[in-house]
């Protein structure tokens, strides 16, 4: 496919909008944006090999036919980015109902360490000498 | 013999088939992964010894020759890493049996965790061995996916927690890798990498920079590089023992492999070098940092293990075949050591009922074995003579001094500081948790099974034996290097002839 200015637009509001989104606390909204990525991603890989008629033999010269390549690994870039919403979906939900919301939560360790960095204090376990 | 080359990938796929259809017989489970891995093993080794006497082993999948079909390229790195880290999943696996049946788990244990494991085993021989970049991605997908189900095994409040930071951030790289993967193929029209080596040549200077770039974000995230290495400390810690082992010993160290493959294959001249000499720096030292402040052994093994990868990066980035023989060594050492300390704690925390440094004490006579089997991979971890851990810094060094410029020396001061600070952080372990009087709260007779001890000591005498072998070692590793220096016997292996 020539570069087409349309497409490339496209693909740049996927990514911004993705990222945007990948910015945000709630895994659900983490989700969406990696589907939008995931599909800039489909329409980027897309754009690389050129449109035309169907790659079989026989069907068009050789000149004619649409690079079969891109497809075979949209196709594939597809089906991983499925199984990894679903993989998400269900880990959002496993987080709803063990701790009732689907937020990032910090590191519970690094949440100690910066509570101790405020009061100055060392990790304490030298003192237990 | 070049129809051994897809075994490593094949097998362990049949493997999970047919562990999955025995998903209610876990002894029937265990001899079928066993196998499987142990053959795995055996194909690698197999698999080394014709690509060191004989060279490059290719194949072209379905027939379909290179460039327009997929190809599996065997040359002597990838044999090297698919010996270490198939080892690495047949001694983990023995020890996650072992823990298994001294939970009591022996007749419910979990039944994805056999299919999953060969899956992760799958992904990464799959990596290693990827001939074009899409494939070198799928191989990526593959151990990723069996990984994040591997994180999460049991879903416990504390391990989604880990498991969210983990999978977004893998995600995000994947993202990256395939985008980069979109352009390269939009602008050069294949992914083949030994096609790509001469069409990568005629791109303009500011487009292939690009790329490069691209490339090196998306594995530097995977390989747990400083400033893109915050999520692992995070997340590993809370998986189970052998899970954060096998973990700990493979997943950065495929990313490190693809930095190495496309820096030297790909994009020679060291265009990035001066950058990956200061993310080696950074890593290193922000790394060992982090693991000195650290109150838990596992959270910081975690940051040593993030330490050490800056010294591969040190070995990358000098871009002399001495410096990459000495990554190549520096690699194998560092897979070995690090599944076997993580091992090694999962047996403290068995024994000792924790694994929180203020929780553990008088180890060191409660256990003497378990002693043992911390001490000495942490000692050559720190790279005190004469284990591997001081071979490899000194080929490091000497390699650093033969480049002789200010960031090399930079870095071998950088280095020697980690290499110090790194036994400062295990002796604090060492003092800690194995002698002072042992903690009320901990158990008076933790168990130690046999099956867990068995693997931790074969990787701790592998480790430790890694030194009689080192010379034959590095022969192995420099020939490598030399290899992905030359580049055109990669290429000349692919197409089957000069070009």
């Amino acid at each position: 496919m020539t570069p087409n200015l349309v497409y490339v637009v496209i693909v740049g509001v996927l990514f911004t909008a993705g990222i945007a989104m990948l910015l945000e606390r709630s895994l659900t909204r983490v989700l969406m944006g990696m589907i939008l990525l995931g599909n800039g991603v489909n329409l980027l890989i897309l754009l690389g090999g050129h449109a035309g008629a169907p790659p079989i033999v026989g069907a068009a010269p050789g000149e004619e036919m649409a690079d079969p390549l891109p497809q075979i690994m949209i196709l594939t870039a597809i089906v991983i980015t499925l199984g990894m919403t679903a993989f998400l979906l269900a880990l959002a939900y496993r987080s709803s109902a063990m701790a009732g919301h689907d937020e990032v939560q910090d590191d519970v360790e690094d949440r100690r360490i910066m509570r101790l960095a405020e009061t100055d204090q060392g990790s304490g376990t030298e003192d237990d000498r | 013999m070049n129809w051994l080359v897809p075994l490593p990938v094949v097998m362990p796929l049949i493997g999970t088939a047919l562990t999955l259809m025995m998903a209610r017989r876990p002894r029937a489970q265990r001899t079928v992964s066993l196998t499987v891995l142990t053959a795995t093993v055996i194909v690698s080794a197999a698999l080394l010894w014709f690509t060191t006497t004989e060279g490059s082993m290719v194949v072209t999948v379905g027939g379909w020759a290179a460039p327009l079909g997929i190809v599996l390229v065997a040359d002597q790195l990838a044999a090297l890493m698919l010996v270490v880290s198939s080892t690495m999943t047949v001694c983990v696996l023995v020890y996650s049996i072992g823990q298994g049946m001294a939970d009591g788990h022996e007749e419910t244990p979990l039944s994805v965790y056999h299919p999953t494991y060969l899956v992760l085993t799958a992904g990464v021989t799959n990596a290693f061995l990827a001939g074009d970049l899409f494939n070198l991605y799928v191989g990526f997908e593959i151990l990723l996916v069996a990984s994040y189900v591997l994180l999460t095994l049991g879903g416990t409040e504390n391990r989604i927690r880990a498991g969210i930071t983990y999978v977004v951030v893998s995600l995000l790289s994947s993202v990256i890798f395939l985008t980069a993967i979109g352009l390269i193929y939009a602008a050069t029209g294949t992914l083949t990498m030994a096609h790509l080596v001469e069409r990568l040549d005629e791109l303009p200077d500011g487009l292939r920079l690009m790329l490069q770039g691209m490339l090196l974000l998306a594995f530097g995230i995977k390989a747990a590089v400083f400033p893109l290495s915050s999520w692992l400390p995070d997340s590993y810690p809370t998986a189970p023992a052998p899970v954060t082992a096998v973990f700990a010993g493979l997943l950065t160290k495929v990313g490190v492999y693809a930095i190495i493959r496309t820096e030297t294959l790909l994009f020679p001249g060291g265009r990035a070098a001066v950058v990956l000499l200061i993310l080696a720096l950074l890593t290193m030292v922000v790394g060992i940092l982090g693991a000195v402040a650290q109150s838990d052994i596992k959270r910081l093994l975690s940051f040593t293990l993030v330490s050490h990868i800056g010294y591969l990066l040190f070995g990358v980035g000098l871009t002399t075949q001495l410096g990459l023989a000495s990554a190549i060594f520096y690699v194998v050492h560092h897979i070995t050591i690090q599944t076997t300390l993580f091992l090694a704690t999962g047996l403290i925390e068995r024994r000792g009922g924790s694994t929180a440094l203020d929780r553990l004490g008088g180890l060191a006579r409660l256990s003497p074995v378990l002693a043992i089997l911390f001490l000495v991979p942490a000692l050559n971890l720190a790279g005190i003579p004469p284990f591997s851990g001081f071979i490899g810094k000194l080929g490091l060094v000497q390699a650093g001094a033969a480049d002789g410029g200010v960031l090399a020396w930079l870095l071998i001061a950088g280095g020697l500081a980690t290499s110090l600070l790194t036994l400062y952080a295990v002796a604090r372990v060492w003092n800690l948790a194995f002698w002072r009087v042992p903690h009320p709260e901990m158990p008076r007779r933790g168990p130690l099974p046999r099956l867990m001890v068995g693997p931790t000591l074969a990787l701790v005498a592998l480790g430790a034996g890694l030194t009689v072998v080192a010379g034959p070692l590095f022969d192995i590793g420099d020939q490598a290097a030399g290899g992905l220096l030359e580049r055109s016997g990669y290429v000349e292996a692919v197409f089957g002839g000069p070009r």
